[in-house]
């Protein structure tokens, strides 16, 4: 068995990962996109997770009977799969 | 007390990233999501199961920086699915999920705090999670970071000595980045790690037995107790210049399972007239094989870890999806209130690649045919937005 990350490795990873873009995000970059011009992204069709009760679903049963999980702001729990 | 360890190690950890994210500086405030209210009916059809039931979601502001939510969900599984049809007999059961969660708005991030539970007749699951989201330059970018443990409990009915534990923890981290005034887009990243009893406790490896009738035999299937997984993906949304919404998903996935998986999704969202919006997505998945699975073993106990399990096979899927949205006119007794009718269906096509269908009688044990499955699913819901 491989060992892809252990925790503490993990959170080490992401803190700097977060430092990082927050120390040098915006140091020279001026935000391009003004909030007056964001009209057609805050239109409800544009939003992440539209459904989040369909989403909670939808996500539950790609879990349960695939191997592959996260990055998609799915949770864990029993499957109810057996 | 494994949760209460979990809570403080999930705590340490957040609040060890916590100085990263104020740091940045931001123009633009973070706002809490919208209040509302859905209720689900969900149906699950396929490879012999059937599993449906309702589901109840509610989200409200609390004051100008608190929101609270709820979701209740049941599912009720019955029917016999090809694992249980080989070497079990039918059954049915009930799930029940409750999850209850605050989100804490303050300056331009929202803190959030969420519990989870999930009670089988032979399955308990808790679980926690903490997560900070950071509006960043000029309201441009958001950072999110979410760590989450949990612990579950796991029985086998009709044995009443049976009892296992299982303890996951979940790392999670978000981007999301305005790009131009029509595309936004989203990178997340998640580490997850399990400990303890990952097996299913009913299901069984076959392996070749030349005194058994069939020429084949079961034993228990045996997983290693750890498992650590590593899934990158990434979203963009794009917003079409006649009002249309088009989405495009990617994910990777990998664990020290050897699995590896990838899945590709285009979704399409599209109103019509003044109280319609129209839905449909077609998506791609397909993964590799566990290091240690095998549809038909040469002998017993020929490894230290052996699976039949289908969902560690090889195998893609492919998904057709549509669904539909009615906005109905306010209601004189609640005239802020928005009431809407969703209706959903999904279909899908399982094809495995090295998991045989025995239920097929007749042929030489191996050179069964390979096992197919179709699945409908359907969501209905009533949402309110308030």
């Amino acid at each position: 068995m491989k060992m892809i990350l252990k925790p503490c490795c993990a959170i080490k990873s992401l803190t700097a990962i977060l430092l990082f873009v927050s120390l040098t995000g915006c140091a020279s970059i001026e935000p391009w996109v003004k909030p007056y011009e964001r009209a057609e992204l805050a239109d409800p069709i544009m939003a992440f997770g539209r459904h989040p009760v369909a989403i909670q679903h939808s996500a539950h049963v790609r879990d349960s009977r695939e191997a592959a999980k996260g990055a998609d702001g799915s949770g864990g729990g029993g499957c109810g799969c057996n | 007390m494994a949760v209460a360890e979990a809570v403080v190690a999930v705590i340490k950890s957040l609040l060890a990233a916590l100085p990263g994210l104020a740091f940045s500086s931001s123009l633009v405030a973070a706002v809490l999501p919208d209040n509302r209210i859905d209720l689900m009916h969900h149906s699950y059809q396929g490879g012999g199961v059937s599993i449906d039931g309702p589901a109840l979601m509610l989200r409200s502001k609390v004051g100008e920086q608190v929101s609270v939510s709820g979701f209740y969900y049941v599912d009720t599984v019955s029917g016999a699915s090809i694992d249980v049809v080989a070497t079990a007999s039918a059954y049915s059961e009930t799930r029940i999920e409750s999850r209850l969660g605050v989100d804490y708005l303050t300056g331009n991030s929202i803190l959030s705090v969420n519990y989870a539970q999930s009670d089988e007749d032979d399955y308990n699951a808790k679980s926690v999670s903490l997560g900070v989201a950071h509006d960043t330059f000029g309201g441009m970018t958001t950072l999110s970071l979410t760590a989450a443990a949990g612990d579950d409990e796991i029985g086998r009915n009709g044995d009443a000595s049976f009892s296992e534990q299982l303890r996951r923890y979940s790392y999670s981290f978000g981007v999301t980045q305005v790009l131009t005034t029509r595309w936004i887009s989203a990178l997340n990243a998640e580490v997850d790690m399990e400990q303890g009893f990952l097996n299913n406790p009913y299901r069984s490896v076959r392996y070749r037995d030349p005194m058994a009738e069939l020429g084949y035999g079961y034993q228990f299937e045996r997983y290693p107790n750890t498992r650590n997984s590593f899934a990158l993906g990434l979203v963009n949304k794009f917003y079409l210049p006649y009002r249309a919404a088009l989405t495009a998903s990617l994910r990777h996935y990998q664990d020290s399972w050897d699995i590896r998986a990838f899945d590709a999704e285009l979704e399409y969202v599209h109103p019509l007239a003044e109280r319609w919006v129209l839905d449909s997505h077609l998506r791609w998945y397909q993964q590799g094989q566990a290091s240690f699975y095998a549809d038909l073993f040469d002998f017993a106990n020929q490894q230290n870890f052996m699976a039949r399990d289908k969902e560690l096979s090889d195998f893609n899927n492919l998904s057709v999806g549509v669904g539909a949205s009615y906005r109905f006119a306010s209601w004189a007794w609640w005239p802020t209130a928005k009431p809407e009718l969703n209706l959903e269906w999904d279909h899908i096509r399982f094809n495995y690649n090295n998991f045989r269908n025995v239920t097929v009688t007749g042929a030489e044990p191996g050179a069964e045919p390979l096992y197919r499955l179709t699945a409908n699913v359907y969501r209905a819901f009533f949402s309110v937005y308030f």
